[in-house]
């Protein structure tokens, strides 16, 4: 059985609305299908030579079906008719052993939709470099970190990435959708001795959806070497309780626990501390958290939701008080609310819920400023480790960074782990930095927090 | 079942694979190969008492690797037509740039082991068989007290078919069985939540959980532990004596010392056991193995994602490092054995070496012995999963299950926390090795580069003099 659709370009439009029809026809009630066709590289380039070149594209079909109250979802990455079809069918005799579920289905078609205009997600200029000029950016950001200093001998290399994305939906309401989406990035990982043969690794990369935002290879590099370097003779702290200041990295980590604690999934399960706090004052007053799926150009940015609802700015908390949670369809009927156009959806699966761009408004004082005020505390720079337990915010992760003594760093610890509870911490939070900076879809600027234990010696 | 799967599917012939081979060399690497996956998989859970969804799919794809000296150049198709395969295989090879040197050698099928059933894998069972499964863990689980609020259990299998090819002459196919079952409970008394969770599985038959991994075990050991934490105080923050209970805590084993004991960080001397070959890096009561050849294990395989035989290889001896864990690439860049550690996450995926299942021998002390011989300190027997940051040798891992041990006796449970250590010391500060050796019930996941592979842990229960517990209550 030769299946494979040899030198047929088939049309995504198409092939989509043609899976939601043939579903139909085999007696599903409602449906929704995506494609998504994507094409990657990346080069990487170690002490100066080049190690890997990998390149590829590869296209996937999801089809969602629901017969009556009864849902399935099956996916493949064979698109020949045969592919197709035994996809559409199973999807079809997979509902029967689903159980009825009442509050099941597509969205209100009132609610579906897509924002207009170019959302700036697409630059075809990432893929625009020949071999030599990609390997020549990985080589330089590398170079640049080990060029720094001598003590940076070894390293783990420098790389350059790129990939292009296009997802094509329709659903039996008659949506159908499309959109491209493009990124690029560029990382150095040295590594640093010091002269008793202790070895310390960080990293900086930038990201973006085009090259011309991208950072040069020479700035990446400088970053991650100093950061780097600035961890040679790190050491364990006494237990203790001082303020701890999170850079943009780790505060963003701290704020992406409370997108999940947001999420409706985790809501209506009773699964997250934020359950059941609507309208109540969850974090310090000074704390307003935004998502908005919309920003030109953003990481988090899309049309529309996984499951064709148009995304918008949603207020999560404003001055403390929670205001909305995360939602799409299913867990908006859970909840007896709207969907918030969150859905998030793969291939395969059902639709889950992901975040647009969620950030915390930022505050007035620069990062410099919020360290200088520190008499003794802990500048954290990064996390080890994944300890949130998002039903109680109990939070305990390892973390490395620097000491802080009268607003200077001291010297960099390593070895430790800072602890406390989500909630509180937001509660606790006593300066909130200027420096709003996107790398991602979660974004929060550098944060001071009170009453956090450190664990060391 | 399935021999020759590939060649009836697709219509490939050996001379094709050679063929194949030969353009992925044209340009002089010095070794191809060519990794053919076919995956089908299923997805089910209750929710709220309800199969809300289930879903199925079908990933298949080839790829084509091209290696020249310390060089890696990779293409992938996920269409199995002879013209698509040779432009992966075109563009893999432009890593290379010269005339062709390599020949391929005559493709020579190898007798493998076989670790797992090739007939009634789990995902051969009927879909309501499955279905089943998920119900009986919710009812169980709410069965096990009234407290018990929310109850989600999944179930999931899959069938990866492989065939590997390569340069050097290997000619591996395989069909790899793996399934799951996980139960996630939340607690609620007053004001009081807290969550608990269970699962196991392997490449076994479905029988399994009918007889020994059943829903009911799962369901009830994921109630007991949410039941648990409700009264659970603040974990004490600090250095402390340290006891790990048996199987799943060997987490502790995968993050401190597995990593860093994989080839590719060695040959890049990017790791904090660089240059200790032979060097004490534990004590002498400990001897931990990765050993991917166990009957029907998570971690186990047939052959690597390389081809190659799996094997039984001892990483620490007596608290002496014998042993790293190689892939074809660090072997013959090393000079070290290969150890049958090639592994990758699927087609789209370079190689690369990863632990199988890993764990620590059995030793002479009884676990009550251990526990008595603590006077301040924790004993911690269930966990989330661990990090590691390989050249630092600093690691964490998560505990989700674990107790106060006062004058010998374990008092309290505490509160989820984070342990954290150095790598290449801990063992050091082991102890006592208990003589309860028991390996996890199949749940764990690696992650590497953005890779992730099934793997097993475990160890008997050990007792570390030493360690520092992240929690937030005082060590007074």
């Amino acid at each position: 059985m030769a299946t494979t659709s040899i030198g047929k370009e088939v049309d995504l439009r198409e092939l989509v609305q043609m899976v939601v029809k043939r579903a139909q026809e085999l007696g599903a009630t409602a449906v929704e299908s995506v494609v998504s066709e994507g094409s990657e590289f990346s080069t990487s380039v170690r002490l100066g030579a080049v190690e890997t070149l990998k390149e590829s594209g590869s296209r996937g079909l999801g089809v969602r079906v629901f017969v009556g109250q009864h849902a399935a979802n099956t996916s493949t990455s064979d698109l020949s008719a045969d592919g197709v079809e035994q996809m559409v069918r199973g999807a079809i005799d997979l509902a029967k052993i689903t159980s009825e579920d009442p509050m099941g289905g597509l969205p209100d078609p009132a609610e579906l939709g897509q924002l207009n205009g170019d959302l700036e997600l697409y630059f075809d200029d990432v893929y625009s470099l020949s071999n030599e000029e990609r390997i020549d950016q990985a080589r330089r950001a590398e170079k640049a970190a080990l060029d720094t200093d001598p003590r940076l001998q070894n390293s783990d290399g420098g790389t350059f990435d790129a990939s292009i994305g296009r997802k094509v939906m329709a659903s039996s309401l008659g949506f159908v959708g499309e959109y491209r989406s493009s990124y690029c990035s560029i990382s150095a990982v040295p590594i640093a001795s010091d002269e008793q043969g202790n070895m310390q690794r960080d990293y900086w990369y930038s990201v973006a959806r085009t090259l011309k935002k991208l950072d040069s290879p020479e700035e990446v590099g400088r970053i991650a070497a100093e950061r780097t370097l600035r961890r040679l003779g790190a050491r364990k702290v006494k237990t203790q309780k001082v303020p701890i200041v999170f850079d943009r990295q780790t505060a963003g980590a701290l704020l992406d626990h409370v997108a999940d604690a947001v999420n409706g999934d985790a809501i209506y399960r009773h699964a997250s501390f934020l359950a059941g706090k609507l309208g109540s004052e969850v974090f310090g007053k000074n704390v307003t958290i935004i998502d908005d799926g919309t920003m030109k150009g953003g990481f988090g940015t899309r049309p529309f939701d996984g499951e064709g609802v148009p995304t918008r700015r949603t207020t999560v908390v404003e001055n403390g008080a929670l205001q909305s949670y995360l939602l799409n369809t299913y867990t908006a009927k859970k909840l007896e609310m709207k969907t918030t156009g969150n859905a998030s959806r793969g291939l395969a699966g059902t639709p889950g819920i992901g975040n647009g761009n969620f950030y915390l408004q930022p505050g007035e004082k620069s990062p410099e400023e919020i360290i200088k005020n520190v008499k003794q505390g802990l500048f954290v720079t990064e996390f080890l480790g994944f300890g949130i337990n998002l039903v109680t915010g109990d939070f305990s992760r390892g973390a490395s960074g620097m000491w802080i003594e009268n607003g200077e760093f001291a010297y960099p610890v390593e070895e430790i782990t800072v602890a406390g509870n989500l909630g509180e911490m937001f509660r606790n939070l006593s300066e909130i930095g200027s420096d709003l900076v996107w790398r991602g879809s979660v974004a929060c600027p550098t944060l001071r927090i009170e009453g956090m234990t450190i664990a060391g010696e | 079942m399935d021999k020759r799967f590939f060649f009836e599917k697709y219509g490939l012939s050996e001379r094709d694979l050679e063929k194949y081979l030969a353009a992925a060399l044209a340009a002089g690497g010095d070794y191809a190969d060519l990794y053919f996956e076919y995956l089908t998989s299923t997805a089910l859970s209750v929710d709220e008492s309800m199969v809300k969804s289930a879903s199925q799919g079908i990933s298949a794809g080839c790829g084509v690797r091209v290696v020249t000296g310390e060089r890696t150049g990779y293409a992938y198709t996920d269409d199995l037509a002879p013209e698509k395969i040779l432009h992966a295989a075109r563009t893999a090879a432009l890593i290379a740039s010269g005339p062709a040197k390599t020949p391929v050698v005559d493709l020579k099928e190898r007798a493998h082991a076989s670790l797992y059933p090739v007939t009634d894998a789990a995902s051969d069972a009927e879909l309501a068989r499955k279905v089943e499964l998920v119900f009986r863990a919710d009812k169980a689980a709410r069965a096990y007290d009234s407290r018990i609020k929310e109850v989600r259990a999944s179930y999931a299998d899959e069938l990866r078919r492989v065939l590997i090819i390569g340069s050097d002459g290997t000619f591996a196919e395989d069909v790899q069985p793996l399934s799951r079952l996980n139960v996630f409970v939340i607690a609620r008394d007053g004001e009081q939540t807290a969550k608990g969770s269970a699962g196991g599985g392997g490449r076994h038959k479905f029988d399994i959980f009918l007889t020994e991994k059943t829903p009911e075990h799962f369901a009830r050991e994921a109630a007991r532990q949410a039941i648990l934490q409700l009264s659970a105080v603040p974990c004490p923050a600090g250095e402390m004596e340290v006891v790990l209970g048996p199987g799943w805590p060997g987490v502790l084993l995968h993050e401190a010392v597995g990593h860093g004991l994989e080839a590719d960080f060695n040959r890049k001397k990017t790791s904090a056991f660089s240059g200790l070959m032979g060097k004490r890096v534990a004590s002498e009561k400990c001897t931990v193995v990765d050993n991917g050849t166990l009957n029907e294990r998570r971690g186990s395989l047939n052959v690597d994602d390389e081809g190659n035989s799996t094997n039984n290889t001892v990483l620490i001896e007596n608290g002496i490092l014998k042993n790293y864990m190689a892939d074809k690439l660090s072997a013959r860049l090393m000079g070290l054995p290969n150890t049958g550690n090639g592994r990758r996450e699927s087609y789209e995926h370079i190689p690369m070496p990863r632990m199988t299942n890993t764990y620590m021998l059995a030793g002479d002390d009884l676990p009550e012995d251990i526990i008595k011989s603590v006077k301040k300190g924790l004993y911690a027997v269930n966990f989330g999963g661990g990090s590691v940051d390989i050249t630092s040798g600093k690691f964490v891992f998560a505990a989700s299950e674990a107790y106060l041990i006062e004058d010998g006796k374990i008092t309290r449970p505490v509160k989820d926390a984070t342990l954290i250590g150095n790598g290449p010391d801990v063992l050091t500060r082991v102890s006592m090795v208990g003589n309860d050796l028991a390996l996890d019930e199949g749940i764990g996941t690696c992650g590497k580069d953005g890779q992730s592979v099934p793997v097993g842990v475990g160890q008997p229960t050990l007792k570390i003099d030493r360690m520092t517990v992240g929690g937030t209550g005082s060590a007074e």
